[in-house]
């Protein structure tokens, strides 16, 4: 039994440290790299595309998650009511988190599409726009409809890991703030939240490490254009490496998005930290 | 939110109910501040999937035209759906997607037990920095690690082959097994195992009779929820495989049913409509231990 974890261990932590050498080496498809130290680091600094690349994961990463978490938290509440078929309702409500993300970027696809968008369609009918909007042609219409489609596919995970930390709290704390003559908004600030916040935090560390490392939506759906306007790290990394053949500098850009993630790890950490903390136990 | 919802009843009246005063709230209230935005949420949610839908059975005059109603269908058609089957390999893409899944998540279940049980149970030093490791590996993203995997595919001369595909999933779904069942192991009682220890049982014996038994639940949630991810999974199929007999259906229907500049709409939406249909279904009668793995996850 100890040489499965053993073995597991080496299978995760040998490409990862690959991949960081490889960031050192100027490695092509079929051809072996040489170290080449920083260079690549050094190349990526200064181009452009690269810099664009970053400036857009980081933008739809806090846009994606803060509308992700507002959204998340309200539909949580919502199904934490009762509710007739609630069972029912919060199994659809998951679906569009089971669904392959491809596929239903495939629908988001022909939704956003310039010419029979059904957006546009309405928004003609009801005398809102006279041309339909070109979603994913314009630069920043194309990073906002992006982030639509994210959301829509977060919102689903956010809502129901919440929704499960809120049937952990006993009912019996409102009962004790409401008979102290708290409204229903102070009894959601000073119980739900204090309560809900070490979930809360680990449950948004997955979802911004999902969506700053997100690749299928944007490959699907734009493949970074237009103009790079929606490259995230992931899918330049993708284009650099693979069609690109460029592998060492794939890697490396791939290398850069660590600290990123670092940081949301030791965020979550920190969340957990609280949680034993303030259920009275010892650090973890 | 905090307007809407404010209480205006007053709070005297304690009740035992586990809803808590909610049934004080007026009808008309609860229409406004709690029907009518699920409405909206599940309507938004929703819409994809039916648009989805009624475009696989849209003939292409009807999807092509600005004029009538877009929301249903005039003359529903199966031609795209019989393109699809017929005349791609998208059979081909199904069973390929079914094996990899299935295939990869029973490997990856049978070492997530050994592993979960091993950290759990044996107590062997740095266990639990072991554990801990675990964890951190399942935050790691496959847009991480995809490059060096390509790499080491090349190497042992994997690409474009299933196994490629198979030995690389359980990367991402070995962490996330072993780090569920390590809190459904928890949860047995040590004394089970003592017993079964003083009876002469070995440590395979027990885990095989007393704690794999206990941990159904726990193995069918890890096993559902690593199906699904699998069947997911996106960027190592897109990476590793190039042959159109070889891909699994979310990277076939990308790659194959796009070509050039005219999109076959209709077959697209087919495709992604059969390819989402299984998993959906699958989810349905696992709903339960499906957000128990879930909520698990990110609970622990």
């Amino acid at each position: 039994m100890l040489p499965a974890a053993t073995v597991l261990l080496l299978f995760l932590t040998y490409p990862l440290g690959l991949g960081t050498w490889l960031g050192f080496t100027d490695t092509k498809i079929g051809r072996g790299g040489e170290w080449i130290g920083l260079e690549n680091y050094e190349f990526l600094w200064g181009d452009a595309v690269t810099r664009l690349s970053v400036f857009n994961t980081i933008f739809y990463t806090v846009v994606a998650s803060i509308i992700k978490f507002g959204l998340g938290l309200w539909l949580a509440l919502l199904l934490n009511k009762h509710l007739p078929f609630k069972a029912f309702i919060r199994a659809i409500v998951l679906l569009p988190f089971i669904v392959p993300t491809a596929l239903s970027a495939i629908a988001f696809w022909w939704i956003y599409d310039s010419q029979f968008s059904i957006i546009s369609w309405v928004l003609t009918r009801w005398g809102v726009i006279d041309e339909y909007i070109n979603f994913l042609g314009d630069p920043w219409l194309a990073r906002l409809s992006v982030i639509a489609a994210n959301i829509w596919r977060g919102v689903p995970f956010v809502a129901i890991c919440l929704l499960a930390g809120l049937q952990t709290i006993s009912p019996s704390y409102y009962e004790a703030a409401s008979l102290d003559g708290a409204s229903d908004w102070q009894q959601f600030r000073f119980v739900t939240l204090p309560l809900l916040t070490p979930i809360i935090a680990v449950v948004m560390t997955f979802s911004v490490l999902f969506t700053f490392t997100d690749f299928q939506l944007i490959y699907v759906l734009t493949r970074g254009g237009p103009l790079n306007a929606t490259h995230l790290m992931a899918t330049l990394s993708f284009q650099r490496a693979i069609p690109g053949g460029a592998l060492g500098e794939g890697a490396a850009l791939a290398t850069a998005m660590v600290p990123f993630l670092m940081a949301a790890i030791l965020f979550s950490y920190f969340g957990l930290q609280r949680r034993a903390w303030q259920q009275g136990g010892q650090d973890k | 939110m905090s307007d809407t919802e404010r209480s205006e009843t007053p709070t005297s009246a304690a009740t035992t109910d586990s809803q808590g005063m909610k049934y004080l709230e007026s009808t008309p209230r609860r229409l406004v501040t709690v029907y009518l935005p699920l409405a909206v949420f599940l309507f938004v949610l929703l819409f994809p999937f039916y648009w989805m839908t009624i475009t696989a059975f849209k003939p292409n005059e009807e999807l092509l035209s600005r004029e009538g109603n877009p929301f249903w269908v005039i003359n529903p058609t199966l031609a795209h759906i019989k393109k699809l089957l017929f005349d791609t390999a998208y059979p081909d893409w199904l069973w390929n997607t079914i094996l990899v899944s299935v295939v990869s998540t029973l490997l990856s279940l049978f070492c997530s037990v050994l592993a979960a049980y091993a950290i759990e149970r044996l107590r062997f030093r740095g266990s639990r920095y072991v554990g801990m490791s675990i964890f951190l590996a399942y935050l790691v993203p496959p847009s991480i690690l995809f490059i060096p995997l390509a790499a080491i595919i090349f190497k042992f001369q994997l690409f474009d082959t299933r196994l490629a595909l198979i030995l690389t999933y359980p990367t991402f779904l070995i962490p996330f097994c072993t780090w569920l069942l390590m809190g459904y192991f928890r949860s047995i009682p040590f004394e089970l195992e003592e017993c079964a220890l003083i009876d002469g049982a070995s440590r395979l014996q027990i885990l095989v009779k007393i704690i794999l038994p206990l941990s159904v639940p726990g193995l069918i949630s890890a096993g559902i929820f690593a199906f699904t991810l699998s069947w997911n999974e996106f960027i190592y199929a897109l990476t590793f495989v190039s042959s159109s007999e070889v891909k699994t259906v979310p990277v076939g229907v990308i790659t194959e049913l796009v070509e050039g500049d005219v999109y076959h709409w209709g077959a697209l939406m087919a495709g992604a409509l059969f390819g989402s249909l299984p998993v959906a279904i699958l989810y349905s009668f696992f709903v339960e231990h499906y957000v128990s793995g879930m909520t698990g996850a990110v609970k622990e």
